[in-house]
């Protein structure tokens, strides 16, 4: 009935195991050299730090300067951040303490669906919704002139796409601290509110952090959505109402193009190298932070 | 009824859903005194306790009948000032929970929620409590360290500080050396038999020689029911049921 | 409570509230939108017919090439991630079972992997492709979501494999099985249901991800045809259908929407029905 004997069969697939453990397990370094290599081009000519800090983007003119795209990137990476880690925070707390299981049930499928919405779907919807809303409505109510397409509608649309992400961390965070706790601190005479803000709140924030530098790392890479509302427009952006260009969006914009100027290629994937530095930076710092943190 | 009786449950049930884990409870604690609370595990002893400082609110799924009557007011039918109601009572638990604050601070807390804010006067309660607790002497340099570093014995002291610092009247004990050392244990134990002189004191344990040591008053559970309670010396020389009797002499649990 | 405490209390708790009714309303919003965006211009042609000559500028054709290439494009990956993942899972936590540091580090290289962004897979994909002189394919597509979606297959297979108790395989030593007939019998058949929950929320990541396939995968108006062929995805189709000036072209982007959304909401459905949820990050106090 079967090909190999049991010994045999044992030795395939404890190869096959190994195999693809080393496989995984070298995913992170495999990916690191690999880009490493396709941008050592530009980083031979080009310092770090002008690349970095250098303005100017004339790829035809072998000017390749990343701080449009930094700037942009970080503009709307924190903005989002900004809209979604409060209505995180606020939404966890209530749904972990104010509300009775059954709320769960119906809170978790709602994140659930907003974490699978694909990105596309979200820039869709974005442009739809967001861009117009901000073009016809908030910009000539705050007497600004915009298109619409804008870091603000970028970072909105982001900060919802990230908001299931952090969203379920946090829930786990507060549903991790023992009842007990929250005993000792209303046998005191602490009030419920008392409670969770000199207790939970304190007792989670190592955790609250993490989840938040989780978050960030996630919005900095995030690629498709992102691209369709932003703008695109290589320039420093001087307000959220302004377009602007994020790394992630330039590589999946001009990879086309890449091939036929030189160097082009070498620095789209410089670009993808500091997005893949800028998630394990983030990923590793949060990373240690939680295992420090719950030593104490 | 006893009029030294400081709590004096009366119909107690409590419902989990269907199951009832409080089969209509009438006990009567008397006051100044060491009241231990004996029974196997899941007889509902941690509920009862619940019970007596509303902890039960907690737990939705929980629904208390009854009365308890603390120096004569009904603590299940009061709405407003559950807080202060609680203060009257400081609570020890299975194991210490020792708020994410230094140490000074899991005391200095509980004084700020009773209304003191003096710096001097919370100074001074400060270390007044964690001598009564026995633990001043051990830690009096390390007072700006997170509590979680303490041993798990000194946590729990701080703990029954921390219970003493709201200024009760009653100590709710749940078990509270079962977690600690042999000489943790007996630190807490040493201090509860000082402390009766002040509070009244409500111990539930499964450490059997630890209630023969120092229990005034006893209370055998089993089930959700009160089976005996009474002195110590009547409950343990001479206990009345079949089953008390079983207990004391180990043969379930 | 002082008036002030009681307040503050009252603030904040509307402040939760607000948030927390924000979220479901966004959710709201954004299925509505979808829907009735797309539900008015969905059509029986679109679903069923490939793109005609002109179709970017309003001429008559559908989807389905997409539709077919992104499914097939998903198994693939899933598949492909699954036939590596299974093994590694189970390697964990059968072989390293009594090696728990170096469980963790494997644990975290996998967090720290899966929180790579889809792009940079689809660059590493793209220079390794340059690298072998290949041309954009349903099979490079397919690598390339495979890696992508490895962290997920993984985790999530681990987080249930963990849960099966020890005794049951010590039961199965004491048998006489050995550790990997332990491993692919007794841990696969014990978390079956979990199992195909990693393997469906697998293949909603894949299906639902453009940046990967951007550069891989190519794109093209014909019927997927062949490995190494490219092939045409549905978040791309609504990606370019929707930078057409035309406005019908535009609306097709919508119902093309609307069907990437459905298959995902499909797929989440039968997982959520399977088992129980999965958590990224465990924090213990
Ligand atoms: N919140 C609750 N919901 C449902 N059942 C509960 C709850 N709390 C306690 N119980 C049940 O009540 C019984 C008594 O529990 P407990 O009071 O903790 O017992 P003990 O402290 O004596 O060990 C147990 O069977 C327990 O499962
Ligand atoms: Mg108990």
């Amino acid at each position: 009935m079967y090909l190999l004997n049991r010994k045999q069969r044992h030795v395939v697939n404890y190869t096959w195991m190994i195999i693809s453990l080393l496989l995984v397990a070298f995913l992170p370094f495999l990916l690191f050299i690999g880009l490493y290599f396709k941008s050592v081009l530009l980083l031979h000519d080009y310092s770090l730090f002008d690349l970095i800090f250098s303005k100017s983007w004339k790829p035809a003119s072998g000017q390749f300067g990343f701080y449009p795209f930094i700037v942009g990137s970080v503009w709307v990476t924190l903005v989002s951040m900004l809209i979604s880690a409060p209505i995180c925070l606020l939404t966890a707390i209530y749904v972990t303490q104010y509300t009775r299981k059954n709320f769960l049930r119906i809170m978790h499928p709602a994140i659930d669906i907003l974490a699978g919405i694909p990105s596309v779907v979200y820039g869709l919807w974005g442009i739809l919704v967001i861009v117009p809303f901000i073009s016809r409505y908030l910009g000539p109510w705050l007497d600004v002139k915009t298109m619409g397409y804008s870091i603000l509608a970028a970072s909105f649309v982001l900060s919802i796409m990230i908001i299931p992400f952090i969203l379920n961390i946090l829930i786990e965070i507060f549903k991790a601290i023992p009842m007990e706790l929250k005993e000792a601190a209303l046998s005191l005479g602490a009030t419920q509110w008392q409670t969770i803000k000199h207790v939970l709140l304190k007792k989670a924030l190592p955790g609250i952090i993490a989840a938040f530098g989780f978050g960030l790392a996630r919005a900095f890479g995030e690629t498709m959505a992102v691209l369709m509302v932003v703008g695109n427009v290589v320039k420093l952006p001087k307000s959220l109402f302004d377009p602007g260009y994020t790394l992630p969006a330039l590589i999946a914009n001009n990879y086309g193009e890449m091939l036929s100027i030189p160097k082009y290629d070498s620095a789209l994937m410089f670009a993808a190298l500091l997005l893949l530095a800028v998630s394990l930076f983030f990923n590793l710092v949060m990373h240690f932070f939680i295992v420090r943190y719950n030593k104490f | 009824m006893d009029d030294k009786s400081k709590i004096e449950i009366r119909d107690l049930n409590v419902f989990a859903g269907k199951t009832q884990i409080l089969k209509n409870i009438n006990i009567d604690i008397p006051k100044n005194k060491i009241t231990v609370i004996l029974g196997p595990s899941g007889c509902g002893k941690t509920t009862l306790l619940k019970c007596l400082n509303r902890l039960t609110d907690l737990y939705p799924e929980l629904k208390v009948s009854g009365q308890i009557m603390i120096d004569g007011n009904n603590i299940l039918a009061a709405k407003e000032d559950i807080y202060k109601l609680r203060q009257q009572m400081g609570l020890l638990s299975q194991r210490p929970y020792p708020l994410p604050m230094t140490i000074y601070n899991n005391i200095s807390y509980a004084l700020k929620l009773r209304g003191i804010k003096n710096r001097r006067e919370t100074h001074k309660l400060v270390m007044h409590y964690l001598e009564q607790a026995n633990l001043w002497d051990e830690i009096k340099n390390r007072l700006r360290e997170p509590a979680s570093r303490l041993s798990i014995g000194q946590q729990q002291r701080l703990c029954l500080a921390r219970g003493l610092a709201v200024n009760p009247e009653i100590i709710l004990a749940d078990e509270p050396t079962s977690a600690l050392d042999p000489i943790s244990s007996q630190f807490i134990e040493e201090t509860f038999v000082r402390l009766k002189t002040d509070y009244t004191i409500v111990l539930v344990t499964h450490v059997l020689r630890q209630a023969k040591r120092i229990a005034d008053n006893v209370v055998f559970m089993y089930l959700g029911d009160v089976i005996e309670q009474g002195s110590a010396e009547e409950v343990f020389g001479n206990p009345k049921m079949e089953k008390t009797r079983f207990y004391l002499s180990g043969t379930f649990n | 409570m002082t008036r002030g405490q009681k307040i503050e209390e009252k603030f904040f708790k509307a402040l939760m509230i607000l948030a927390t009714y924000f979220i479901l309303a966004i959710l709201a919003i954004i299925i509505y939108s979808i829907f009735e965006k797309g539900l008015r211009s969905i059509s029986w042609e679109m679903l069923t017919q490939v793109p005609q000559g002109g179709y970017y500028y309003g001429k008559g054709g559908g989807i389905l090439n997409a539709i077919l290439g992104s499914l097939a494009l998903a198994a693939g990956a899933t598949l492909l991630a699954f036939i590596i993942g299974l093994p590694v899972a189970l390697y964990i936590n059968v072989f390293l079972i009594r090696h728990k540091k170096v469980i963790n580090v494997i644990r975290f290289l996998l967090d720290l992997v899966w929180g790579i962004p889809s792009i940079v897979y689809g660059a590493f994909g793209f220079s390794l492709m340059i690298f072998f002189g290949l041309q954009t394919s349903l099979l490079a597509g397919i690598l390339t979501v495979t890696l992508f979606v490895l962290p997920i297959m993984i985790r999530s297979m681990d987080e249930i494999l963990r849960t099966v108790p020890i005794g049951l395989q010590e039961a199965a030593y004491s048998l006489g099985s050995n550790k990997s007939e332990i491993a692919f019998k007794v841990f696969t058949r014990q978390s079956i249901s979990g199992i195909i929950t990693a393997v469906l929320l697998s293949f909603g990541r894949a299906i639902g991800d453009a940046a990967a396939v951007l550069f891989t995968a190519g794109y093209t108006d014909h019927m997927p045809n062949g490995l190494l062929e490219p092939v045409a995805t549905l978040p791309l189709s609504i990606f370019f259908q929707l930078s057409s000036p035309v406005p019908e072209v535009q609306n097709r982007a919508y119902a093309s929407a609307l069907v990437l959304t459905l298959i995902i909401l499909i797929v989440s459905l039968f997982s959520r029905g399977l088992g129980k949820r999965y958590h990224k990050t465990k924090i213990n106090f």
